[in-house]
């Protein structure tokens, strides 16, 4: 069975049509003024779900968590959350809750005390509440740091410190908020398994607000792509970086090779497509392009093969000339300048220690890609 | 620092010094002073320490103004955090710019003026001067004192701290005393402080509201001295200088103890 990104996903509530949503955005509008943050947004969470919105700064990803908290209300729309209605539910009354970018660890309490917050909160009784603030510190691996302030602690322990305390009270829902933007890329990394680690375990639902790409392609089942208080696409990782939806959403993850072009010639099998340069490209799914419309064909680096002579197999080749390389120890990077103009970045693997055919600047060159390599795009 | 110390610096450090610190500690030295004439030297004594505890005016003026200065600087501090934060949090409401300059404006106002209209005021509600109206008069001057250092302390307060606590199931009122409370609580202390030193020395508003029976320790030195110095006053004043020297340098050793235990901590944080 072919699937896209070489995973085999098991847990995929989203494309069973009896699947009951958890959490249901519905065409929530939120303005401050002038200023629409989000505009006319749906959106749906499933339960158990690792769920990220990604986008960059303004797009409107943090307000949507500050409303699934209840820090702002909707102007227009619903939130329902396990088939509730939220509105007019204060914060202190949701079963959210939310991991915030500064931590905002209370100064004056101890680690211990900053976790039992909650559950004092709540009127736990005092024997529970102990033994639910020792569970925690296991579990975020903090036992021994209990009665510190939280400033007599590293970035990475406030973290986990923050994460505990926002766990402690089992809510339904975790919201985070930019969790690992403070920490530096070593700990980031280590810290991104650590979470889906953890959610695994709680088996709670995790909707995480982030700009990295990255980091939410390693930790969500989902990410949904915002813009200007819009949703761009909701998919897996593989799905939105494979098969975006959009030129926005193909340039806003990862790197990628745009051709302008129109579709030439649709057949059962392939479609021809003549680039505004002059390159012809045949692919096999070029989805409901009719012919003679206006397209994007996008294709990522890693897609394309690199040569000195033209692959005598190849579907696709086009000849240019080397004009730069990036070596960066897994991989290496090669911008050429094709004969009719347009610049192609090509990645490589560097899976042998050395190469038969090296390339040099200036090296006259063939990109080459398959059929299925790349997608069109119509918006 | 690399400074040198050339005749120049030591000259202008020592004049600086003198020109400043001079006369009290010629006021201290004189408070030990065997004879009654201020200006002569006859010999160390302690004599004067001791009719000053017998001189019954000034002790009843010096709890006076003890007490005008605790609930004076007290109710300020109340009311100087409310409008501190309601110059903070409500950022947007009919009337702020005006609120924002009436609540700063005894800050720049001279003390004649506030005086003398609270002495207008007082007479025209027919208040009996006294206690009551020296203290009241004494809020409305500390006040905006308090209300500046709290809001300072405000304006870099991290409203998420509130958010968590609310978000953790806190309600408003329990996120106030829980959380944003103990957090300004040093600010708050501050301008106590401040409230209880503006209080403790104001003259001419106490003697513009003050009645007869509610005589405060200022009002009571300035009077006396009218009628010469004596050294019993310059005892007293003595004393006044110890207790607020005394509480300036607790308030800044504590402050740095816990600069110093800080970044301790902060390394030791660092090394994990």
């Amino acid at each position: 069975m072919k699937s896209l990104g070489s995973i085999r996903r098991d847990f995929a509530p989203w494309n069973d049509p009896n699947a009951k949503p958890y959490i249901q955005f519905d065409n929530v509008t939120k303005k401050f003024g002038d200023f629409t943050a989000v505009n006319n947004l749906s959106l749906t969470i499933f339960e158990r779900e690792f769920f990220a919105l990604l986008g960059a700064s303004g797009c409107g990803k943090s307000t949507l968590l500050r409303m699934l908290a209840g820090f702002e209300e909707p102007t227009a729309g619903r939130i329902l959350l396990d088939g509730q209605d939220l509105r007019g539910i204060p914060p202190y009354h949701r079963p959210v809750n939310m991991m915030f970018q500064s931590y905002a660890l209370f100064p004056h309490m101890t680690v211990e005390n900053n976790i039992a917050f909650g559950l004092k909160q709540d009127g736990m009784p005092k024997p529970e509440i102990a033994a639910r603030v020792a569970e925690m510190l296991k579990l975020v691996k903090l036992e021994q740091f209990a009665k510190r302030k939280p400033h007599q602690l590293s970035g990475g322990q406030r973290q986990r410190v923050a994460l505990a305390r926002s766990v402690a009270k089992r809510p339904k829902v975790l919201l985070l908020d930019e969790p690992l933007g403070a920490l530096d890329k070593k700990l980031r990394e280590e810290t991104q398994f650590e979470l889906m680690d953890l959610q695994q375990k709680l088996g709670l639902t995790f909707v995480v607000v982030t700009h990295d790409q990255e980091e939410a392609m390693t930790m969500a089942d989902r990410i949904a792509i915002l813009d200007k208080g819009e949703v761009m696409q909701v998919a897996t990782p593989p799905e939105v970086y494979e098969a975006p939806a959009s030129r926005f959403v193909a340039h806003f993850v990862g790197n990628v090779n745009m051709f302008e072009g129109k579709v030439a010639e649709r057949t059962a099998q392939t479609t021809r497509i003549a680039g505004a340069t002059g390159a012809q490209i045949v692919v096999e799914n070029a989805g409901d392009a009719a012919a003679g419309a206006d397209i994007v064909f996008a294709i990522r680096p890693e897609k394309i093969r690199i040569s000195s002579r033209k692959p005598a197999d190849a579907v696709n080749a086009l000849e240019g000339e080397v004009y730069d390389i990036a070596y960066l120890g897994d991989m290496t990077v090669y911008h050429v300048r094709l004969d009719d103009g347009q610049m192609v970045r090509a990645s490589t693997m560097n899976a042998a220690r050395v190469t038969e055919d090296p390339l040099s600047w200036n090296d006259r060159a063939w990109v080459s890609f398959r059929s299925d390599a790349g997608v069109v795009l119509t918006r | 620092m690399n400074a040198t110390w050339s005749r120049f610096n030591i000259t202008s450090i020592v004049l600086g010094f003198a020109f400043l610190y001079l006369p009290i500690v010629l006021l201290i030295v004189f408070s030990f002073n065997e004879s009654k004439l201020v200006t002569v030297w006859g010999g160390f004594s302690t004599k004067w320490y001791v009719s000053l505890f017998h001189n019954q005016g000034l002790m009843d003026a010096a709890w006076v103004t003890a007490r005008v200065g605790v609930i004076s600087a007290t109710v300020a501090t109340v009311l100087g955090t409310l409008a501190a934060l309601t110059l903070t949090r409500y950022t947007r409401f009919r009337g702020r710019v005006l609120f924002s300059g009436m609540v700063f404006a005894p800050l720049v106002m001279p003390e004649v003026i506030t005086g003398l209209s609270l002495l207008l005021l007082f007479v025209a509600v027919g208040l009996d001067r006294g206690f009551f109206t020296v203290t009241l008069a004494h809020i409305t001057l500390t006040m905006c004192f308090v209300a500046v250092v709290v809001q300072s302390r405000l304006i870099s307060f991290d409203r998420s701290l509130e958010e968590a606590a609310m978000d953790l199931g806190a309600t408003p009122v329990k996120t106030f005393f829980q959380i944003t409370l103990p957090v300004i609580m040093p600010a708050i202390v501050s301008g106590w402080m401040l409230a209880f030193t503006l209080s403790l020395d104001d003259l001419v508003i106490a003697s513009f509201t003050s009645g007869p029976g509610a005589t405060t320790l200022p009002m009571k030195i300035y009077s006396q001295v009218r009628l010469g110095v004596t050294p019993e006053i310059n005892a007293a004043c003595t004393i006044l200088i110890a207790v607020v020297a005394i509480g300036v340098i607790i308030a800044s050793l504590a402050n740095k103890r816990r600069e110093v235990q800080r970044q301790l901590d902060e390394q030791a944080a660092q090394r994990g």
